[in-house]
């Protein structure tokens, strides 16, 4: 047993409730208040055994993996395979083979795109996206058909933020080589009908990329029961480490697709002649990777799967509705994103106050929001707005933080009045 | 109420004074300059703030007149309403002036004034001092100002 997997401490079983203890950047005061942390769409906190795990591993383990023949190398190399291991289980991946370890979601598309997608497209050929997407699902795509000649077609979302689905379905041709779309829409939280969109992309044999960035944080996935081709999704969303991300793909395309970038761990053997690739899923993983990112990642996993997915999504929609019903009730509000089925996040307008200023506003107060355009500029445009101030949830809010958000707000409105 | 509470409350006070929130609601000099010989737009991603300035400038470099367009925060947007109403009637190189000293009071890379400037008509912008994550976006209208100042000849854009 590693030193990594000794020292650092398994997950306390705690329940959702409590869960909040477990992260140590919440119990600070900022600007003389108790931090109340509802950014998490953007980036999540992150448990005191995900640090321990990390530290432990620089502390004792460190070396390059799948290298050397010394016990730190077999250390490192366990312990970040380990956590391959650990994320199969997590997303219910067919194969070790099929779970690519990435910097996070943007280069999981990126290589989706350039690496699947870009020796398969011609002039004529479409992807097809929607309306939701974060940047990251949009512009990859762009610069694939910049460079092949294919186009890019949107699919359009209605009033609530969700997705047109008999539009989608009547873009969806035989000319339509891959579709991308969010599991779930980081600007307005509307979980999309993926499961429908699959099936029809099924019959016409269309593959399709989710992007789970903001999947995996608040629900149980199963991608076998998704029956997606691809899922890709960030460790820094799911209370892992920054940089540091997952592609999954089905082996079969996988198999058939050129390594996204060249370099070391990649290959079997290299001559000046001729270089054989390594096998599934190393093809993919070229130079030396984030060791104690994926390591920290797995510890992460460890601790969501003690308290539950299904817990946590349990926890999460009570305080949705909570969240949505309390500023409801303030006047002047404007809920950007109503969706019948939505997780974790909210965006609103208050009044005409800017959501620079109401962020500046919740701050001075303590509470961390989000503020912009969320990395998704099409669906402000949808919207007519600039921006929208978000207030996204974790694991580890509570009704607390709610009440002191609707409290902020009121002080906004107060000081604007 | 603690006196930290009643110390934030006032800094946000200080940030949103009255002249702040008036030129915000009711910007000065708000449109385009059908004969504008200058102008630049400025951009500030982080919020979405986007404001294009408009300038006339006389055949001797007075500024005759001065407007904007665009959205964006109530900092960005009083600013600019400000910008506009000292600019006008101002050399080109006083208007130089105010964006050296304005940006340099309000980043505070130095205590000195680097310009003979009164500083007495963009006081309300001080309370932005106390807000790092602010200071561009009352800083924007300036960096436009100083952009547009120094294109040469009509027509001009950023874009």
């Amino acid at each position: 047993m590693t030193h990594t997997q000794l020292d650092a401490k398994p997950a306390r079983f705690r329940s959702v409730e409590d869960c909040r203890e477990d992260f140590p950047v919440l119990q600070q005061d900022v600007n003389g208040q108790p931090l109340v942390f509802l950014d998490s769409a953007a980036s999540s906190q992150v448990p005191q055994s995900v640090i321990d795990t990390v530290a432990s591993y620089q502390r004792h383990d460190h070396a390059n993996v799948h290298r050397g023949v010394h016990t730190l190398s077999h250390r490192a190399t366990d312990a970040y395979e380990g956590a391959r291991d650990k994320l199969q289980g997590f997303i219910n991946a067919a194969s070790r083979s099929e779970v690519v370890l990435t910097s996070g979601t943007t280069e999981a598309v990126n290589l989706v795109a350039q690496s699947f997608c870009r020796p398969r497209l011609a002039v004529g050929d479409k992807i097809l996206i929607t309306h939701l997407e974060h940047h990251s699902n949009i512009v990859p795509w762009q610069i694939v058909c910049e460079q092949t000649g294919a186009e890019l077609i949107v699919a359009p979302i209605d009033d609530f933020g969700q997705l047109d689905l008999v539009a989608l379905l009547g873009l969806l041709d035989e000319d339509v080589r891959m579709v991308a779309l969010a599991h779930v829409s980081n600007a307005l939280g509307t979980v999309n009908p993926v499961k429908e969109v699959i099936a029809h992309c099924r019959e016409l044999d269309v593959p399709v990329l989710l992007d789970g960035a903001q999947g995996v944080p608040h629900m149980s996935i199963d991608v076998q029961d998704l029956g997606c081709d691809f899922y890709a999704f960030s460790g820094h969303k799911m209370f892992g480490p920054t940089g540091v991300g997952v592609l999954y793909g089905r082996e079969a395309l996988l198999e058939a697709m050129p390594p996204y970038q060249g370099g070391g761990d990649m290959i079997l053997e290299v001559s000046f002649t001729k270089t054989t690739y390594n096998e599934l899923p190393y093809k993919f993983e070229a130079g030396t990777p984030n060791i104690s990112g994926v390591i920290g990642l797995g510890a992460a996993v460890d601790y969501l799967q003690a308290i539950g997915m299904q817990n946590v999504a349990a926890h999460e929609a009570k305080l949705l509705t909570y969240m949505m019903n309390e500023l409801g009730k303030i006047d002047g509000i404007r809920l950007i994103g109503t969706a019948e089925h939505k997780a974790s996040v909210q965006s609103f307008m208050l009044d005409d106050i800017h959501p620079h200023d109401l962020g500046t506003i919740l701050d001075h107060q303590g509470i961390a929001v989000r503020t912009g355009h969320h990395c998704a500029m099409p669906v402000m445009q949808h919207f007519g707005i600039p921006g929208t101030t978000r207030a996204s949830l974790g694991l580890y809010n509570n009704s607390d933080d709610i009440d002191r958000l609707i409290a902020g707000l009121a002080k906004a409105k107060q000081i604007f009045s | 109420m603690s006196v930290a509470r009643i110390q934030s409350s006032d800094e946000l006070r200080d940030l949103y004074r009255e002249l702040i929130l008036d030129h915000s609601r009711n910007p000065r000099h708000f449109g385009k300059l059908a004969d504008a010989t200058h102008t630049a737009e400025g951009i500030n991603p982080l919020c979405g703030d986007k404001l294009r300035l408009y300038l006339q400038l006389d055949t001797s470099g007075v500024i005759q007149d001065a407007s904007f367009e665009g959205s964006g925060c109530a900092i960005s947007v009083a600013s600019a309403s400000l910008l506009t109403d000292i600019v006008i009637g101002k050399s080109r190189d006083s208007a130089l002036d105010y964006f050296a000293a304005i940006t340099s009071h309000l980043t505070a890379v130095t205590a000195d004034n680097p310009a003979p400037i009164d500083l007495e008509q963009i006081r309300a912008l001080d309370g932005v001092r106390e807000f790092p994550a602010r200071i561009k976006c009352a800083t924007l209208a300036w960096h436009a100002l100083h952009s547009a100042i120094q294109q040469q000849a009509r027509p001009v854009t950023t874009e």
